[in-house]
């Protein structure tokens, strides 16, 4: 009785073990899956041109590796120019976006106004929208106005987000009550206090809804083709959508997997710092796109 | 109490502008040229008023075209995302060594460039005269013919399609699942082992119940996210997607905006009409169906 | 069911970062527990005594050491087999399901030839919520039940099963004071009636002196005394124990034994019963110190608390290890107090001498536990 006891409990054990063992190879499968095209874009991009070519059957490695798809990238097309265009479209439209949320948060949480309930309903309410309606009449209304081809007509329509005012504002009310009071006897103005006591507390939040802000702006490809038809103005999307439709002349796949390393590079630098910030913040309630 | 209002209306009238040029505006025109008549772009006029929009674009071929793919894409990866997001983080939440070096691998499709990963995906599948490229020397290990994934049959490019939304999609749905998982207090399992419970019990018991909420808010963001795919087609089949057949609803909205088929708001506006009903009335169905099912702790 | 612990040690290694020292949360603890017994686990925070909980639930491996079920060794077994029932500490209800749906899931995991009928699973479920008393609530959730209600529905889900060994992880802690109170007593009749062998870990020493048939009191993952409640208190067999238990807590002087007696100070409080001379420590629980005006044991005065039927005489000395020493006696005395000093006489049996290093008992009162 009691051997057999034994013996059963060390069969479970046994089997748990080779379960566990099923679930890490599972998981380093699709580890794999997951890392394999960045893996293949990274070996294109230094395989030569001709070797590349000359290869009917893939090798999944390189013995002569080279950085001439590189030089190639940043001077056959004007991939720089991408870049710049990109990190202005990035940094002007995460600024205001933040200036513009950043009040408003402030205005939800901290301010006593009329009507301020109905007002921040209307807001939940325009999360819903969904951005595909919205943008023909964008298009129409940026085209009207003659701002095609100009950073002006690439940014102001991508400023806002309902939803990060409602993040912040959320932390923003967590922010005690007591310390604005405090303030206020001391004869702090709000402007003052926003800057000198709210934000510091929620530059956590703050932090995040850049990060995500960054990385919509990074990825942005709609709106920028819609607007854009002048290659000086196209962000690292539409360029990279260019190459593939025209650049390098003929089939220059190394190349253009150079391309596609160098604008990837810079999002992934990104996560590798802010991982932990990242993943909370798209798990509070962000969703691709 | 007047002069505190205005400066609370003053602290939101950035956003207000922003929303109400942008967002509001917009969102009445749509429906305002969706309803006129062969209204000219250049000269902004237009015939009439009525429903003529709709009725051109659902019997255009493109546009039907474009809602069978979506509709085929959408039923295939959002299970499919769902299901398998769900098994990748059950697996997850049971190791402890490595877990967050996986997490951190899986999280990664998140922050790349649609765009140009799909590039990577193209040349992974596309035959050239040069080339059969990755996949088609995998499907030769197993006998398996050359297939041209890009421009080839339509299931094989549908299948193309399928993979990457569900490898551009997975980072989102595992990061809410592992988390959802992992906010199960650990007692729940341990009372479960004392009571001898079975394994896939315990699973369909304990565990989905409790994070039945974040399943459904998968599902619902998953069906709506799914209804507008656009750029993992472009970035796998070019921009002329009429072309290639693998038009989406939100691709067909565009091209009727701009490009060599553009200048025809009206027929976008109606188009993006439709694509917001059926993602309301779907989104709307997804929530009855959960309210019965779905167990909210509070 | 009577259980046996041999030698059991539980090493939780030193893990990560922090490449500190293997912690040791249970070292050779070794006991019996008689069948239909209830067990008191006693112990401050952090003692060891859930280690011992889960080591004997199975949700835990010993690093070494037997655990025997009547005459069944079940340490290998894995917590799955082994029947035992459990109530934790926050109940573990499972939320989603109704008061009735959480009592009959263990019954619904039987298989083969346990496997019981959906009659015999109603019958029961009825049995058990009837014990508990909370037949009245079946179709509740948790969430729509009172602490001491989801307390009881812990109670009838562990013992639904006709567990061999029912096991309490600090039942009463989540619940208010009242309540408590109360829920002990309950679990005492409901142990009784069933007559199954029960441990119960607690860091309240009221709670376990109440109910258990017998205490283990445990610190640093070592058993430092096994007895009748009243027995340990009497006869504690280190100062730690004697320190845990009992509320107002013992008075401790440093002392000294110099030949053949017990001095506190410059007093000479009690015989020495051949303790070899040394320094001491010496505690007198606060109803062994008798206010008398030719008492052994003098001390300044600092004050009274009356608490209706007792009062406490609060004093200070020089040797005390607190800052207060203090006396519990019956009101009526309280009329011989006066002046800046107090004399005590030390009631026997009501002092203990410990070694001042160790922390052992000197004197040799001391029971067998």
């Amino acid at each position: 009785m009691d051997k057999n006891f034994t013996g059963a409990g060390k069969a479970a054990r046994i089997r748990k073990k080779i379960f566990r063992a099923l679930v890490y190879l599972f998981l380093v499968f699709w580890g794999l899956v997951v890392l394999f095209p960045f893996y293949w874009m990274v070996l294109t991009s230094i395989k030569g041109y001709g070797a590349y070519n000359s290869e009917y059957i893939p090798q999944l490695y390189t013995v002569a590796p080279t950085l001439e798809n590189y030089v190639e990238a940043f001077t056959s097309v004007p991939l720089g120019r991408y870049f710049l265009n990109t990190i202005i479209f990035t940094v002007g439209t995460t600024a205001i976006m933040l200036v513009v949320t950043v009040l408003a948060a402030y205005a939800f949480a901290r301010l006593e106004f009329r009507g301020k309930n109905l007002v921040f309903l209307l807001f939940l309410s325009l999360m819903m929208i969904p951005s595909e309606l919205v943008v023909i009449t964008n298009f129409v209304t940026i085209t009207n106005l003659d701002l095609r081809n100009t950073f002006t007509g690439l940014i102001l329509p991508s400023v806002t987000s309902v939803f990060y005012i409602y993040l912040l504002k959320e932390n923003f009310e967590q922010v005690p009550d007591q310390l604005y009071y405090a303030a206020k006897v001391d004869g702090t103005s709000d402007l003052k206090y926003m800057f000198k006591v709210m934000i510091p507390i929620c530059r956590p939040t703050i932090v995040t809804i850049t990060i995500l802000k960054v990385i919509e702006c990074w990825n942005s490809y709609v709106w920028p083709r819609l607007i854009t038809d002048d290659a000086d103005y196209y962000l690292v999307s539409n360029g990279i959508q260019a190459i593939r439709e025209s650049g390098f002349g003929r089939e220059n796949i190394p190349a253009m997997m150079a391309a596609v390393v160098a604008i990837s590079v810079p999002l992934i630098v990104l996560f590798v710092i802010f991982r932990k910030m990242i993943m909370e913040g798209v798990s509070r309630g962000g969703t691709k796109g | 109490m007047g002069k505190r209002s205005a400066k609370g209306w003053l602290y939101l009238l950035p956003a207000i502008l922003f929303l109400g040029f942008f967002l509001v505006y917009p969102l009445v025109d749509v429906f305002v040229y969706s309803f006129e008549e062969s209204y000219n772009f250049a000269s902004q006029t237009y015939a009439g008023v009525g429903t003529f929009n709709y009725s051109y674009i659902l019997r255009d071929p493109y546009f039907l075209q474009a809602i069978k793919n979506t509709f085929i894409l959408v039923i295939i990866t959002v299970p499919v995302s769902t299901g398998l997001a769900l098994v990748i983080s059950l697996a997850l939440n049971s190791i402890e060594r490595l877990r967050r070096l996986f997490q951190t691998v899986y999280f990664l499709p998140y922050v790349t460039n649609t765009l140009a990963v799909g590039l990577v995906f193209m040349i992974l599948f596309q035959r050239t005269p040069y080339t059969d490229g990755f996949v088609n020397l995998m499907l030769s290990w197993f006998g398996a013919g050359p297939v041209d994934f890009i421009d080839g049959p339509y299931a094989a490019k549908m299948f193309v399609l399928c993979l990457y939304t569900v490898w551009i999609v997975l980072p989102f749905k595992i990061l809410i699942l592992t988390s959802a998982l992992a906010s199960v207090s650990k007692d729940y399992y341990n009372a479960a082992r004392i009571d001898n419970t079975p394994p896939f019990r315990v699973f369909r018991k304990i565990t989905l119940p409790m994070i039945s909420p974040s399943i459904v808010y998968l599902v619902i963001t998953g069906f709506i996210g799914a209804f507008k795919a656009y750029s993992d087609a472009v970035a796998l089949f070019g921009t002329n997607l009429n072309a290639a057949g693998m038009n989406t609803i939100v691709g067909y909205v565009y091209d009727m905006l701009y490009g060599s088929s553009g200048g025809y708001p009206s027929y976008a506006s109606a188009a993006a009409i439709v694509l917001f009903v059926i993602v309301l009335t779907i989104t709307v169905i997804n929530l009855l169906v959960s309210r019965k099912h779905v167990h909210y702790n509070s | 069911m009577k259980v046996s612990v041999r030698d059991l040690t539980k090493i939780f290694p030193a893990r990560g970062r922090k490449k500190g020292e293997d912690v040791v949360a249970a070292g050779h603890v070794s006991f019996e527990i008689e069948d239909g017994e209830l067990i008191g686990l006693l112990g401050p925070s952090g003692c060891g005594k859930s280690t011992i909980l889960n080591l004997l639930c199975g949700l835990l491996q010993p690093t070494e050491g037997r655990i025997f079920f009547g005459e069944e060794d079940v340490t290998d077994l894995p917590a799955e087999q082994r029947g035992v029932g459990m109530v934790f500490q926050n109940y573990a209800l499972y939320p989603h399901l109704t008061v009735m749906q959480n009592i009959m899931f263990p019954l619904q995991n039987f298989k083969g030839d346990r496997k019981l009928s959906r009659e015999e699973i109603k019958k029961r479920t009825d049995e058990a919520a009837r014990l508990v008393q909370i037949d009245g609530l079946m179709d509740r959730k948790p969430a729509e039940l009172s602490g001491g209600q989801q307390q009881r529905v812990a109670i009838a889900r562990a013992l639904v099963k006709m567990p061999r060994i029912l096991l309490m992880d600090e039942p009463l802690s989540n619940l208010d004071a009242r309540l408590r109170l109360q829920t002990r007593e309950e679990i005492r009749r409901i142990q009784r009636e069933t007559g199954i062998t029960t441990v119960f870990v607690t860091h309240d020493q009221d709670e376990a002196m109440s109910i258990s048939d017998r205490i283990i009191v445990m610190q640093s993952g070592v058993v430092n005394q096994i007895g009748k409640p009243q027995e340990v208190y009497d006869s504690p067999a280190n100062l730690f124990v004697a320190k845990f238990l009992g509320n107002p807590q013992i008075n401790t002087f440093r002392g000294a034994v110099r030949g053949g007696e017990v001095y506190v100070g410059g007093d000479c409080i009690l015989p020495a019963d051949g303790i070899p001379d040394g320094e001491v420590i010496v505690g007198v629980r606060p109803e062994g110190l008798i206010p008398a005006p030719d008492g052994a044991l003098g001390c300044r005065l600092r004050g009274v608390e009356v608490m209706g039927r007792d009062i406490s005489v609060l004093a200070e000395h020089d040797a005390s290890e607190a800052a207060t020493v203090r006396s519990i006696v019956s009101a009526e005395n309280i009329a011989m107090l006066g002046g800046g000093t107090v004399r005590f006489d030390i009631k026997p049996g009501k002092a203990f001498v410990f070694a001042a290093d160790t922390g052992l008992r000197l004197d040799g009162r001391r029971a067998d536990g």
